[in-house]
């Protein structure tokens, strides 16, 4: 897979979800490089849905708001379901305040949460004898 | 993070035409605005002043944020400029004062600059008014040609 100039940021594959997430800052060009290497996975990866973990991100302006809403349309369009998951609190108080609603990205208060409605639920312990990768 | 010291002149025009020019209690600190970098060196200088200041975690993001947008500003639209931070105190309360100078175009239609959802850049249009809501205080100076000064304050626990 011929993957852009990468950002450094990790993204996980599980079954057809995507799994990623943002440290606590973000520069601008980063934020464009993340968005670019993030849709070229969805195509690549025939992915369907896209965890991106913010907890660690300290500030979201207007720039990576923006970011994360074209972010969050373009994978629509390539037919994958974004969920942005754990944002802080004040970062959630300044974003109003900012008077930023991040129309049309959908949010989860964790990780778990968010794997949770693409999904992705917790198992008990595997049953005894059967392989974890019995159903790949 | 170490403030440059040629640009202390600048400070000083920028105090006299803000508010409350005298309550600066400390020595002001003066961040080139000149490149992406910049804007990340200016984030961090500001989140270390609010943690000086005594601001808490909502306050401290408030004001890093509004410094971002305000420094995106004179970056991409101005042309680049300068940030200044200094610690005004008033009636024992702690603040923050920002000042962010450019050299640019200055802004032609403030009113529409303030109102939210207008943009000439890669914005969403919501830097400027946006700002103005996460700061006590927000003073605007500009003029066509002349460029653009932001003086934006806020104050410890209102």
């Amino acid at each position: 897979m011929s993957a852009p100039a990468s950002t450094g940021v990790p993204i996980l594959r599980l079954g057809d979800v995507l799994v990623t997430g943002l440290l606590n800052e973000l520069d601008d060009k980063t934020a464009v490089a993340f968005a670019d290497e993030l849709t070229e996975r969805i195509s690549a990866d025939r992915a369907r849905g896209v965890l991106i973990d913010i907890s660690r991100l300290e500030i979201i302006d207007s720039y990576v708001a923006r970011m994360l809403m074209e972010l969050t349309t373009m994978s629509r369009l390539l037919g994958a379901r974004v969920i942005v998951a754990g944002m802080q609190p004040p970062v959630a108080i300044t974003l109003v305040e900012l008077g930023l609603q991040l129309t049309g990205v959908e949010t989860a208060l964790n990780a778990e949460q968010g794997m949770a409605a693409l999904g992705w639920h917790r198992s008990p312990q595997a049953p005894e004898g059967v392989s974890r990768d019995a159903h790949r | 993070m170490t403030p440059i010291g040629e640009l202390r002149t600048a400070v000083a025009d920028v105090t006299d035409a803000g508010p409350e020019a005298a309550d600066g209690e400390e020595a002001a600190s003066v961040y080139p605005v000149e490149s992406e970098e910049d804007l990340l060196t200016v984030r961090h200088a500001v989140r270390a002043a609010t943690i000086r200041a005594g601001f808490g975690i909502v306050d401290q993001t408030r004001v890093v944020t509004a410094a971002s947008e305000l420094a995106r500003n004179a970056y991409i639209h101005g042309g680049g400029g300068t940030l200044t931070v200094e610690h005004p105190v008033r009636a024992d309360k702690k603040g923050l004062r920002l000042t962010v100078r450019d050299k640019g175009p200055g802004i032609a239609d403030l009113d529409t600059a303030l109102t939210d959802g207008y943009t000439t850049g890669a914005g969403l249009g919501h830097g400027l008014g946006g700002a103005r809501r996460l700061m006590d205080e927000f003073e605007v100076d500009t003029a066509e040609g002349r460029g653009t000064t932001v003086v934006a304050t806020r104050w410890a626990s209102r």
